[in-house]
């Protein structure tokens, strides 16, 4: 399905690549057959979008070549200072925290890192983050806020590690202390699901002035495949869960979690990812002009009132 | 529903699984037990001390001398945000839990006074959909704080969960921000917020408002951790060691500040709230 036409729109992809040297080279006759290889690319690729499922998204909020937090630091800041270590007991590789500029403006940024080769995901983790992840993320957050410097977190993760070392150094106190941190964080603070957002290790980056979420990133409390091997009996059944769950970006926007979905080229984000860079950062840009010129106090207020609002009951 | 119906309903309950008298094994030594003689000690094994969950009225009966109100908010209830369905739909599971534990959802907000000290408690009942938190739990946790806020009393959590409600979906992770910033905004007021952490305290719960009191306490022998100890194992693919996660555990680890057994619960928050408060 979903990948089947990955593999289709990835060697059309690289055909049109090398169509479009042919003609630089001057083989002008080629032009028709780009041409038409581009109308296929695009009517494959739109198609793919409308017609994806949950799972579908699933899989490609997960792709492989999809672009992580690094690539957004390299491809939309500007001489990104990563810090390191929560003071306490180690530093976690899992996230990612440091300053830059966006734009010429001073920011703090901070993101769950999967990594890209097995050698490199090993070291992350596979973007699961200890508790002194979480507590660097904290520490980068409160210098944040001493500097009046604004927050960028990016959400890509499958969850908070759950481990030994983990649960003994206290993963429930890191996530639920990140949380209210951010909710009363003096600066302001821009949230971008990029990939996975997986439960509670992903919100503990998400509490946020504005919350943006990539077109094909997904936002769960848990992972399809949890939910589907609690409730529906069988792992198997994780494509179901993934349409109950109302975990993509549109079911979001609707329910009102987050405040804006980033469009991504057609195919998904991984089959251009300069595009990718430069539609987010017009996000970022645009999210980042709405609130900076808010009076701090007011900021915190609105965003405490946003999460105190969210809920759906009867009162009668 | 007013108060008195709530009332009624407990009542009703109580007579339909406990009062009718049966015999309950104890889950650690085995031991058959009369159920209203385990209901008169405090749910508390005579033989070998072991802590049954207690349900959030029988938690409230435990602690306060003087009830002002069994929920401050009754009429808070649940909707099927999402229309879930899994194997069941959602709105049947909370008919039926409803129905099960005569509450709306798994949390109460009882008012009144341990010993002389006025407090809200914060209660929630395991039976109810493994104490999962919703968007019920989420508003009424808020309210309680607000009201704990407005009143300048102290504010007590007993937590009893197996974490968000899957079937309100990202609704329900939302309540670990909400809550928290609950907490976040008793601090700021100087409230006295203490958590007691009871069997089991997991996931969404766990990573929020529980793991935020100024003071957290655990009854003895009680699960509390973020991930599940079955998807631990998975993940790691070893076993995990005896008494991992429990209470014992987590207060020689320096994540809890102690343990205390239910029959000097009531003792240690009116002492807390002594040497804390006024
Ligand atoms: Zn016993």
């Amino acid at each position: 399905m979903s990948i089947d036409l990955d593999k289709e729109l990835q060697s059309l992809g690289d055909s049109i690549f090398l169509l479009r040297q042919e003609i630089k080279k001057g083989k002008k006759e080629l032009l028709p057959e780009l041409v038409a290889k581009r109308k296929k690319f695009k009517e494959l690729a739109k198609k793919k979008t409308q017609e994806l499922t949950a799972w579908e998204r699933v899989q490609l909020a997960r792709h492989p070549k999809r672009p992580h937090t690094i690539d957004y630091i390299q491809n939309i800041f500007t001489d990104f200072v990563e810090l390191h270590g929560d003071r306490k007991f180690g530093d976690d590789p899992a996230i990612i925290a440091g300053f830059a500029f966006f734009e010429g403006i001073p920011v703090a940024v901070i993101g769950h890192e999967k990594g890209k080769d097995t050698k490199e995901k090993i070291k992350r983790n596979f973007g699961m983050p200890h508790p002194e992840g979480y507590r660097k993320a904290i520490r980068i957050m409160k210098l944040a806020e001493k500097f009046k410097r604004p927050v960028f977190t990016f959400i890509d993760t499958p969850g908070a590690y759950p481990g030994i070392g983990a649960e003994e150094r206290g993963q429930s106190q890191a996530i639920a202390e990140s949380i209210m941190t951010m909710g009363s964080l003096k600066t302001p603070i821009i949230a971008t699901v990029i990939g996975e957002g997986g439960s509670g290790g992903a919100l503990a980056l998400g509490v946020a002035d504005r919350i943006l979420m990539l077109e094909n990133s997904i936002y769960s409390v848990i992972s399809p495949e949890g939910c589907a091997a609690i409730l529906f009996k069988s792992q198997e059944k994780a494509p179901e869960a993934a349409e109950s769950l109302k975990i993509t970006a549109e079911h979001l926007k609707e329910l009102g979690v987050i405040d804006c979905i980033v469009p991504e080229p057609l195919g998904g984000a991984h089959l251009q990812p300069k595009k990718t860079y430069r539609l987010v950062k017009r996000a970022l840009r645009k999210a980042l002009r709405e609130i900076i010129n808010t009076p701090i106090e007011e900021l915190v207020e609105k965003r405490q009132a946003k999460f105190y609002s969210m809920g759906r009951f009867t009162e009668v | 529903m007013g108060l008195k119906d709530l009332i009624g309903k407990f009542k009703g309950q109580k007579k339909l699984n406990i009062e009718k008298g049966e015999w309950i094994k104890c889950e650690k030594c085995k031991t058959l037990l009369y159920s209203e003689d385990l209901k008169k000690n405090l749910k508390i094994c005579p033989h070998c001390g072991y802590n049954f969950r207690m349900t959030a009225k029988e938690r409230v009966d435990s602690l306060l001398d003087e009830v002002f109100s069994y929920d401050l908010f009754p009429k808070i209830a649940p909707v099927d945000v999402i229309n879930f369905k899994d194997t069941k739909k959602y709105k049947d599971r909370l008919k039926q839990a409803q129905e099960k534990t005569g509450l709306k959802d798994a949390m109460i907000i009882a008012n009144g006074k341990i010993y002389d000290r006025e407090v809200v408690l914060a209660v929630m009942d395991f039976r109810f959909m493994g104490g999962s938190m919703g968007s019920v739990v989420g508003a009424k946790f808020v309210r309680g704080a607000e009201f704990a806020i407005e009143k300048n009393i102290p504010f007590i959590a007993i937590t009893a969960s197996g974490g968000a409600r899957m079937q309100e979906s990202i609704i329900s992770l939302m309540q670990m921000a909400k809550t928290s910033i609950a907490v976040d905004r008793m601090n700021k007021a100087g409230i006295l917020y203490i958590s007691v952490l009871t069997d089991p305290t997991m996931g969404g719960v766990s990573a929020s408002f529980a793991f935020l009191g100024d003071i957290i306490i655990a009854e003895p022998e009680s699960l509390i951790g973020f991930a599940g100890p079955r998807v631990i194992e998975q993940t790691i693919k070893q076993q995990l060691p005896e008494g991992f996660q429990r209470s014992e555990f987590l207060l020689e680890k320096g994540q809890i500040d102690m343990v205390v057994d239910r029959k000097h619960l009531k003792r240690t928050l009116y002492t807390l709230i002594k040497q804390t408060q006024g």
